[in-house]
């Protein structure tokens, strides 16, 4: 691989107590079932600095598909961008809260349980969790930030609402951006397994070792069965009307773009939804296209940033991760500035090459990390959706 | 003959992309690695459309990024709109398995 960078880059992050970094210094409150998430909204509405979400999980699932929302939301209380967590039950639910809340415990940062039954209802829950909450962001506000490497960041990277650009501008710069990430020691998530049907053979040639090329054919394989055994057209929800309408005629067609936003090196691994990466550099998350499902399963991965290209525009943020989203096109970037930070339609306007933009995108993951806020978090776009692979029961 | 922009990924590719909207009739160049080649328009394309730069038969793979995004429905004359009407994907298909 060619040198892109010469320096080290580095940013000023907070130092967690298991040693990971984060870029944010969130209080979040979780909440681990359906019946609790209005509960945790008021708590927000109350306390400045706590976050939430808003989800229809965390109960009646069985088997897998309880472990990979257990997976999640474990995995959204530990991420680094998070200082404490105070999880929240309603009492009776499958995903029990305390369950969740020892395992975020495991990795040191502050952790409360509450439970609505518990408390006596919705009002005095408020109350309670409201009263943690102050202390917990007051505590938060304590913590300095420190310089560090960018070796210790784990960018996402996702497409969302592509068109035929995509594959041109914005995606190849993002996977330039990832092989600086790479360079400098850090890791970059490539993820939708969907939409890499049809590139998979691309990706198997740079596996770091046969099991990594076995793996990448293998849930390529278990994603294309899914529809083969619903009997339905892949294509009846991807490429999407939006996508069609901007020249994209096949997920194949659709994929090859896609599959740019990962550069040129070496897989290191493929792993499981909302599964941290054991390995720095490139890591294949196997996650659907799903935009929402996609990004909340790489934050709860523990990526501190992510990179998301849109041709056709989105507004998509995280409650707990910065998502620095970048144009494939200038006149959406135009149209949509409020929820776009980076436009990488200068390439298909022959402005910048994708060279340039890749720097420019590393800029902006530095500025970011920093404490520059992106479109997303300044509008509230709080979203969060887990991959459901099973039918609640 | 005009000055549209027009976007040709890789020396084995049957189509290329506008870069702007085209109007119908219009000769466009479009550069390969090795040669100009004149292509009219059939129908309008627009930005981020797809045209055929050589003729592509019925059934055959079509072939974008030097790689294959599909194979043609209907034979497909070179200057003419390629997309879903005349190009079929051929993965994630359980409609075709399941007939």
């Amino acid at each position: 691989m060619t040198k892109l960078l010469n320096e080290k880059m580095q940013f000023w992050g907070y130092r967690r107590p298991d040693g990971r970094v984060g870029v944010r210094n969130h209080v979040l409150i979780l909440p681990t079932i359906t019946c609790a998430t209005q509960t945790a909204q008021r708590v927000t509405e109350l306390v400045s600095g706590t976050v939430s979400f808003i989800h229809q999980h965390g109960c009646a699932q069985v088997g897998t598909d309880y472990d990979q929302t257990a997976r999640t939301y474990a995995g959204m209380g530990m991420n680094p961008n998070v200082y404490g967590v105070i999880v929240l039950g309603l009492g009776c639910e499958t995903h029990q809260a305390h369950r969740i809340g020892d395992e975020i415990a495991k990795c040191g940062k502050p952790v409360q349980t509450v439970s609505i039954q518990e408390h006596g209802g919705t009002l005095q829950t408020i109350a309670e969790v409201a009263k943690i909450a102050v202390k917990m962001v007051q505590d938060a506000s304590m913590v300095q930030r420190e310089l560090c490497d960018f070796s210790e960041l784990i960018v996402g990277t996702e497409c969302g609402g592509s068109d035929a650009c995509s594959g041109l501008s914005a995606n190849p710069a993002v996977g330039k951006a990832s092989d600086m990430i790479v360079q400098q020691g850090g890791t970059a998530i490539l993820a939708e397994t969907t939409e890499l049907i049809g590139a998979e053979h691309l990706l198997a040639n740079r596996a770091a070792n046969d099991q990594v090329a076995k793996k990448a054919y293998a849930v390529i394989k278990m994603m294309e069965n899914r529809s083969i055994q619903m009997g339905v057209d892949i294509r009846t929800g991807n490429p999407s009307p939006g996508n069609i309408e901007g020249g994209l005629s096949s997920l194949e067609e659709k994929s090859l773009g896609a599959s740019t936003k990962s550069g040129t090196t070496r897989l290191e691994e493929v792993i499981d939804y909302a599964q941290v990466p054991t390995k720095k550099g490139l890591v294949w998350m196997d996650t659907p296209g799903h935009d929402i499902e996609q990004l909340t399963g790489m934050v709860a991965g523990g990526a501190q940033v992510v990179l998301f290209t849109s041709g056709r525009g989105t507004p998509t943020g995280s409650p707990i991760a910065p998502v620095i989203k970048i144009s494939t096109n200038t006149p959406m970037f135009e149209r949509m500035n409020e929820n776009m930070d980076l436009d990488a339609g200068t390439i298909v306007n022959g402005i910048e090459t994708v060279d340039d933009v890749g720097k420019r995108i590393m800029h902006e993951i530095m500025q970011v990390s920093n404490g520059k806020l992106t479109k997303a978090e300044i509008l509230k776009q709080h979203d969060f959706g887990i991959w459901r692979i099973g039918p609640t029961f | 003959m005009s000055s549209y922009k027009t976007l040709y990924l890789s020396n084995k590719d049957s189509v290329a992309v506008a870069l702007s909207d085209i109007p119908e009739h219009t000769e466009v160049v479009v550069q390969t690695d090795t040669e100009d080649i004149t292509v009219t328009l059939l129908e309008q394309i627009r930005f981020g459309h797809k045209f055929a730069v050589k003729a592509i038969d019925q059934g055959a793979d079509i072939i974008k990024y030097g790689e294959v995004i599909g194979a043609a429905v209907s034979f497909i004359p070179a200057g003419a709109h390629v997309h879903v009407h005349n190009l079929e994907g051929k993965r994630g298909r359980g409609d075709k398995i399941a007939e």
